[in-house]
């Protein structure tokens, strides 16, 4: 059950239960299409990107499960204010922390924005969910670089 | 019906499943220190001794290629591989074995009708009509036909319970219907549509019926003659058999019709560099190598399945399916699909607020297996317009335990989620 409890930590649940920037946003000017075929999780994430590549707003909407749901919204959280490099600089770092299980968790929580990631760590101990906590991010890359859809199969 | 109830009627029912399960070495084994319990027969079951032996016994005793060899051994697997020929053409009751074609599995053995029927024997506005309910082998490969030829595929719609609305099959059948591909067991949703008189109906149209038998194979006996089917197929692995292995049963004159689906060895009759004759019957599609010891294999799966009954595998599943509904509906925001009365052996649900991936993980770690996804059939969540379910399928081996350990995970589930 331990396993379990870590990867369905509360903080998770908050998150997948009440989403944060769970919404379209009328002025945004990048989005795209997260699609986890395996699951059937389902996503847009909007982003507004400035003359500067500076991430003004980032929002998502969508359906899926609870890891899922919550990745995205810790994602908006804290690319919001970031470049678009930052962003998925971001991304890799999170990528590492759910996929290697050799990255330490404290070196990790030296990062105050990894840090914060650091509770969906858990993933790493189910291998079949990986693909659930970064769809989002995957989505986000996406938009950022142009593409209209990401698709995690 | 309370438990010991179902327990006395389980107990009193033909079927000894405290020996048969016995026969499944797999059973025996735990996950995450927990016994398993596995209730995804519907995705591929598991395999009794007889067939792992059996599989086993081809290799170590009577293996060499199939109908090629003059020497010894080559002869008796040869008669090993068309005795499981004859077998399944007596457990369908199929009128000959030459109706019988070996193939990888159900998926190709659509792929070979789609192939050589829809493709060459079709013309451009002719029509297929495909349920709602259908697994997506029984769509794509019309659809890559359909493509192709200019073909035209229409939609037969389930109602509400998951059964297939007859009324509107009747008004889309016509003129240019030419093929109806309907499942005979719903494998998302465990719903029976009526073949039998869908099978009538379309024939009064003059169109053909392929009929997938994946699912309901297992669940109840069949007989091709009877239902008048033109196609009919379904998986080796499915009936506690290899992967790897599956049948089409197509009418003589239908298999005469259609040309060869693959070319190669084995099925052709004289080559020469020009050009090449091919053999008649079933061997025409059989290009290549088989799944010899596959084959083999899974005659030991109908062996064991007949001779466990067909009937009393049904009248336990039957039990089991209404003691499974019926502690499920108990539970507090469990939503079945697929209501209708006719059904089999599967219960597919969601639980409010809890997406089926994490329902899956969580009883997963309390060591019941469990299918959570679209199950290949996203039409029938899009019918319901649900992302996924949690899919509960039962097989011969399934008790009122495995059912009461997926009852009391779920409860962990919903504990957990709070």
């Amino acid at each position: 059950m331990d396993e379990l409890r870590e990867l369905y930590q509360e903080v998770i649940l908050d998150h997948g239960r009440n989403p944060r920037n769970f919404r379209c946003p009328d002025d945004c000017n990048r989005r795209a299409e997260g699609d986890n075929p395996f699951c059937g999780d389902q996503l847009t994430v909007y982003l507004k990107l400035d003359a500067d590549g500076v991430v003004e707003d980032v929002a998502f909407e969508g359906r899926g499960c609870a890891i899922s749901m919550a990745s995205a919204s810790m994602m908006t959280e804290l690319v919001k204010g970031k470049t678009a490099q930052e962003a998925e600089t971001l991304f890799n770092k999170f990528h590492h922390l759910v996929t290697d299980p050799n990255v330490d968790l404290l070196d990790a929580a030296d990062d105050e924005d990894l840090e914060k990631l650091v509770v969906l760590s858990g993933v790493r101990q189910f291998p079949m969910r990986v693909k659930c906590a970064t769809l989002a991010w995957h989505t986000m890359t996406a938009a950022i670089e142009g593409k209209a859809a990401v698709t995690t199969e | 019906m309370s438990k010991a109830a179902f327990d006395t009627r389980l107990a009193n029912a033909p079927l000894d499943v405290a020996q048969v399960r016995q026969d499944f070495p797999i059973l025996a084994r735990e996950v995450y220190g927990k016994p398993l319990v596995f209730l995804d027969s519907a995705a591929s079951a598991q395999k009794p001794r007889a067939v792992i032996e059996a599989e086993t016994r081809v290799y170590e005793e009577e293996y060499a290629n199939v109908h090629r060899g003059v020497y010894y051994l080559s002869q008796a697997a040869t008669e090993k591989f068309e005795a499981t020929r004859a077998r399944v053409r007596g457990f369908i009751n199929a009128a000959s074995d030459d109706e019988i074609v070996f193939t990888r599995g159900g998926t190709e053995a659509v792929n070979l009708v789609a192939s050589c029927y829809a493709r060459h024997l079709l013309e451009p506005g002719d029509e297929i009509l495909i349920s709602e309910l259908e697994h997506h082998s029984n769509i794509v490969p019309w659809q890559l036909a359909a493509k192709e030829k200019g073909l035209v595929i229409r939609p037969i719609p389930i109602l509400d319970d998951g059964q297939i609305d007859m009324d509107a099959y009747r008004a889309a059948l016509g003129p240019n219907t030419k093929i109806i591909a309907i499942t005979q067991m719903s494998n998302a949703l465990g719903v029976i549509p009526p073949v039998h008189e869908m099978i009538r109906l379309a024939h009064a149209h003059g169109a053909r019926v392929l009929v997938d038998g994946c699912q309901a194979i297992t669940h109840s006996a069949v007989d091709v003659q009877a239902l008048d089917c033109d196609f009919y197929v379904f998986s080796g692995h499915k009936i506690y058999g290899p992967t790897g292995v599956g049948a089409l049963y197509a009418k003589a004159e239908l298999l005469d019709a259609m040309p060869p689906y693959q070319g190669g060895g084995e099925m052709i009759a004289r080559v020469t560099l020009r050009e090449s004759t091919f053999k008649s019957g079933a061997a025409k599609f059989e290009a290549g190598t088989p799944a010899i010891a596959q084959v083999i294999a899974l005659k030991a799966a109908l062996d064991y399945v007949d001779s466990l009954g067909m009937d009393r595998i049904a009248d336990h599943e039957h039990l089991l399916l209404g003691y499974a509904t019926e502690r499920l509906s108990r539970i507090d925001g469990l939503t079945i699909y697929g209501t209708a009365p006719a059904k089999a052996s599967i219960v597919s649900f969601t639980l409010a607020g809890i997406h089926p991936h994490d329902v899956g993980t969580i009883v997963d770690r309390e060591g019941v297996a469990v299918r959570v996804g679209h199950h290949c059939a996203q039409p029938v969540m899009q019918r319901f317009d649900v992302p996924a379910t949690v899919r509960a399928s039962f097989g011969l081996y399934n008790t009122t335990e495995d059912v009461d350990r997926l009852v009391d995970a779920l409860e962990k589930v919903k504990e957990m989620f709070g």
